[in-house]
């Protein structure tokens, strides 16, 4: 179902009209509002008034996690912390936490693009929604909530952690939409079994998995295990958080960017040079209608494509595909680049392998090793050593057939990878570079 | 005249082996034959037990990987050359052996040679047909 139907199927004149018109607004705002944004357009000679047309926009200057961090915390607001109603923050595992913060009427375009988004998913006011996205800092929980009320659904504010006593509220509420990290819902299939409990026997028929990368082969994985259709949402919370983009039921191909408020754009990951429509480089938003904290051509390091094809559902937006792979997970292997999505995606297709796993880079001497840590699960165990042997040789050499490098395949007792309660950790890197 | 063994997939940890054999003891399970078969990273370590349901079911809860595969126990005269004649029968009959290990009853007089083929069946009517003597689960179970 489209939940707004007026915006989200504007035809594209009117939809790049609103879109310029916003922008100029926007840029005029931020220019006059805040000092760092001021003077590094001034810095790179661009005035608001030279914005023009759409592609003005490659004028202005990129705004990265480092320019977030320099004006710790609130030096990127546009409006005094009187006005702001919710601070959001990043983790900050690697750094200086960056800090978000929104109006009233931010909170309630988000709390719309949620809603949006659980619409596109096929969620309506009658569902029950389990919503095991973090509450606190982290924008994943409140924001899932805000949209899942607003849409007048039932909203379980359940949190991530305590597995166990999750599957039994889920069980026994009946829940029908699961709202949680792709690992998570994983780690949930395979608990629901250890208790005893069918997953199938639950009420579920959606789940909406978002904030880390996950494969296509993951996205079976997980409608099969837990028997829902699986659909991937977007967002950071340097833009908004979740709801930026997300896929349509119907397609389940490409996530539909909410460009009504958020302006995407591809850029090349070295020359930082926009690339044509349709190909394959880094995402870069800008924010078209953020009250306190709006940003100019956020560079969010994780790789896309627009697909500009029209789409079945109706939607008139642009999708972009299915992000594999963030530029901060990426690793660089003997000179190769390797995504943990990748070797996901290997590790699936071969049968009975379970998708929990880890990867362990180290250096000896001058030569990177890369060690693919594999769980041994009932349906792969043999009481042979030959056929062991054997399906880490296979894993093996599909991951150098598709990575072109080499990696040690270990094979480890099941449960002895930790378990994702949010965010899965793949890589350990104990190269010290 | 087939036996299960049970075959438990080990990390080469330090402690694990102390582990498995304390938690069967705890349930009071004997274990009758084992063998380990190690490389670098990993270990297979397989059983006859006297309770092999419950051999598996209890190291499952406590979160092994355990599987159960049918083997065979055959007697041969425990003295020079009883091996010798079963790996002759084994061999005309072009039988592909995954892996086999031994040990001896408290007798001394006849030992016992554990068998994993590829073709469980034809093995088994091979051997008997042979004159082989073939223990059954309950003779092994109860030794």
């Amino acid at each position: 179902m489209i939940y707004n139907e007026e915006y989200e199927t504007l035809p594209r004149e009117a939809l790049e009209a609103l879109q310029l018109k916003r922008l100029q607004s926007q840029i005029e705002r931020i220019y006059a509002r805040v000092p760092y944004y001021r003077a590094k357009m001034d810095e790179a000679g661009v005035a608001p008034g030279d914005i023009r047309t759409l592609a003005d926009i490659s004028r202005l200057p990129f705004t990265t996690k480092e320019d977030l961090r320099r004006n710790y915390p609130f030096g990127l607001f546009t409006v005094p912390l009187e006005r702001v109603v919710r601070i959001h923050a990043s983790s900050g595992t690697t750094g200086q936490p960056t800090v978000v913060g929104y109006t009233k009427r931010d909170i309630g375009i988000w709390a719309e693009l949620m809603t949006r988004c659980l619409s596109a998913a096929g969620a309506t006011q009658k569902d029950i929604i389990h919503n095991a996205y973090g509450y606190g800092l982290f924008t994943g929980g409140l924001g899932a909530h805000y949209g899942a009320e607003n849409l007048g659904a039932t909203v379980i504010p359940v949190s991530g952690g305590n597995t166990k006593r999750q599957i039994m509220l889920m069980r026994d509420f009946r829940s029908t939409v699961l709202l949680c990290t792709p690992s998570y819902a994983l780690n949930l299939a395979e608990a629901m079994l250890d208790m005893g409990i069918d997953p199938k026997e639950m009420a579920l028929k959606v789940g909406v998995f978002g904030a880390e990368p996950w494969s296509e082969n993951m996205r079976q994985e997980i409608e099969k295990q837990l028997g829902l259709k699986a659909i991937d949402i977007y967002g950071l919370s340097e833009i908004i958080g979740p709801g930026v983009a997300v896929e349509c039921v119907e397609e389940q191909h490409g996530l539909h960017v909410m460009e009504d408020h958020f302006l995407p754009e591809i850029v090349h990951p070295e020359t930082f040079a926009p690339l044509p429509l349709g190909e394959k480089g880094e995402l870069v938003f800008t924010t078209l209608t953020k009250e306190a904290f709006p940003v100019i051509r956020y560079r969010t390091k994780d790789f896309s494509r627009l697909i500009t094809s029209p789409c079945t559902c109706g939607r008139t937006f642009y999708r972009m595909e299915k992000v594999t792979g963030r530029s901060d997970d990426m690793l660089i292997i003997r000179g190769v680049n390797v995504f943990p999505s990748q070797i996901e995606h290997v590790l699936i297709s071969v049968e009975g392998v379970e998708p929990h796993y880890q990867i362990i880079v180290e250096r000896e001497g001058s030569l990177d090793t890369m060690e693919v840590q594999v769980e041994v699960s009932d349906s792969i165990f043999s009481d042979e050593v030959k056929k062991l042997e054997g399906l880490a040789k296979t894993i093996q050499k599909e991951i150098k057939d598709l990575l072109g490098v080499s990696c040690k395949i270990k094979l480890v007792e099941p449960k002895s990878i930790q378990r994702s309660e949010g965010k899965a950790k793949r890589v350990i890197d104990k190269r010290k570079i | 005249m087939k036996v299960e063994q049970i075959a438990i997939f080990l990390e080469n940890r330090s402690g694990r082996l102390a582990e498995i054999t304390g938690i069967l003891a705890e349930k009071g399970i004997n274990i009758r034959a084992m063998s380990l078969a190690d490389t670098s990273d990993f270990g297979i370590l397989r059983l006859i037990v006297n309770d092999t349901e419950n051999a598996r079911r209890v190291l499952k809860e406590k979160g092994f990987t355990v599987g159960t595969t049918e083997v065979v126990v055959v007697e041969v005269k425990d003295k020079p050359g009883g091996l010798a004649n079963v790996l002759q029968i084994i061999k005309k009959a072009d039988l592909n052996i995954e892996y086999m290990y031994a040990f001896t009853q408290k007798s001394g007089e006849t030992g016992l040679i554990i068998f994993r083929f590829e073709k469980i069946d034809t093995a088994v009517d091979i051997l008997v047909k042979a004159g082989i003597r073939l223990l059954s689960g309950e003779e092994v179970y109860a030794i």
